[in-house]
């Protein structure tokens, strides 16, 4: 049976990862490379690179920090932030990405997934989608979601289902940064809703969220975080092993 | 020399660096020719099967591939890559693959149940039908591999080497003599996948 999916992700700021992260035995801890070989040998069954440089400058460190982690790690890698153009996929995948994630870029530019899809294929288009509850319905905000869109999120994210995005990443608002679990209720709408890969993100704190996740909804295939990773407040190997322990189907 | 055949069908970056990274030496080749002086060949390929058929035709690598095959040359296909080394492939439409191991391609919808997702994508276990195969030197039972397909070969009779199982078992990999073949991308799999490739090198 496939495994349930568990990425970390990491922000990438001028070529560093920002937040601090600390691990034992890791020297440089804002070093791209370091970390994603850290989390590829613990465990981590995909990384996620998210780039949130605004510069010119800062694209093109990135691109280069990306191809030496693409030259290093041999697991799946997402990379993501500020793509908006079919060149920026092709910037991207040169570099190594195997899948692409578009937030912004598709809510400015609808056609944009369906052009990557017919170039590159489905599996590479990673829909990423940032929700929050606004006048009870699922609502998509853009701009690191600073900007109310006005978009019914449901609705949004089979359109761009249809349209060709192989994967959709959920990321609630209302969940993301509380630890308190993931968004059940709304995980449960997307899940319902379209039949790609979902993934969820925003509210993780503990082991536990995981299982929870997983067990409410077998229909999500992977569970993404990034700040309980980075701190070591859950350890890749940890959170596995007990998740498989609970009957979840991982990659141990 | 390891020959990686570029026919401009995929992404070589991930292939050409876990080469690097075994410490293998690498060739990525265009012309029919340069196929002569490798050692090894890797088919590798992402898309659709016709397209790529005919790319290899046209280039004259499917000639030369044949060729050097019959010789005895160890050759790998990956993903897309695997399944050109099949006989004939149904989809849309049908298409000549280059026939080196017998088997055909089909949908992966036709055998699994409806409510499993397509593509069969991430990381799934490997069930080593033939463990005693060159390329499976290194692996165990169950060590998982990373799959991104929505086709999948059938009918290959004694030569399927391993499955995976997504509602049904379903060929991971196949192997006639010299000719070897993987539907997951060993590139991405982590250390099991480096192993595949470390294994044949070796073969």
């Amino acid at each position: 049976m496939i495994t349930k999916r568990i990425i970390p992700c990491l922000d990438v700021k001028n070529g560093r990862v920002v937040k601090g992260v600390n691990f034992e035995g890791l020297n440089d801890v804002s070093d791209p490379v370091a970390l994603g070989k850290y989390y590829s040998d613990h465990g981590a069954d995909e990384l996620v690179f998210y780039d949130i440089t605004a510069s010119a400058e800062g694209r093109t460190l990135f691109t280069d920090i990306l191809t030496r982690v693409a030259q290093t790690i041999f697991i799946p890698l997402t990379v993501g932030g500020g793509i908006n153009t079919l060149h920026d996929f092709d910037r991207v995948l040169k570099c190594g990405a195997d899948k692409v994630s578009v937030n912004s870029g598709a809510i400015r530019n609808p056609a944009l997934i369906g052009e990557a899809a017919k170039r590159y294929g489905d599996q590479c288009v990673v829909l990423s989608c940032d929700i929050k509850r606004v006048e009870g319905e699922f609502r998509v905000f853009a701009k690191g979601g600073r900007e109310d869109t006005g978009m019914e999120a449901i609705s949004w994210i089979r359109r761009c289902v249809e349209n060709g995005a192989g994967e959709v990443v959920v990321n609630s608002i209302d969940t993301d940064g509380v630890k308190k679990g993931f968004d059940l209720a709304m995980l449960q709408a997307v899940c319902e809703a379209v039949s790609v890969p979902v993934i969820a993100s925003g509210g993780a704190g503990c082991i536990n969220d995981f299982t929870d996740l997983f067990k409410a909804l077998p229909k999500v295939d992977a569970g993404l975080a990034a700040s309980i990773f980075h701190f070591g407040e859950v350890k890749i190997e940890d959170l596995k092993n007990e998740l498989k322990n609970n009957g979840i189907p991982m990659r141990i | 020399m390891i020959a990686i055949i570029d026919y401009g069908v995929g992404n070589l970056f991930s292939l050409t660096s876990s080469f690097f990274a075994i410490g293998a030496e690498i060739k990525v080749v265009s012309a029919p020719e340069e196929l002569e002086n490798a050692e090894k060949i890797i088919l590798p390929g992402v898309g659709a099967f016709g397209d790529a058929a005919q790319k290899l035709r046209d280039s004259g690598m499917a000639d030369e591939l044949l060729k050097q095959a019959a010789k005895g040359k160890p050759i790998l296909g990956i993903c897309l890559g695997m399944q050109l080394l099949l006989e004939k492939s149904y989809e849309y439409g049908e298409h000549q693959g280059l026939g080196l191991i017998p088997g055909e391609i089909r949908p992966i919808s036709d055998v699994i149940p409806a409510d499993l997702k397509i593509p069969h994508i991430g990381w799934n276990a490997l069930h080593l039908t033939k463990p005693q195969n060159a390329l499976f030197k290194y692996l165990k039972e169950g060590d998982h591999v990373y799959f991104v397909h929505s086709f999948y070969g059938t009918n290959c009779a004694q030569n399927t080497i391993a499955t995976t199982e997504y509602g049904a078992p379903l060929t991971a990999a196949v192997a006639k003599d010299n000719v070897f073949g993987c539907q997951f991308h060993p590139e991405k799999s982590g250390n099991v996948g480096l192993s595949i490739l470390k294994a044949f090198c070796e073969v």
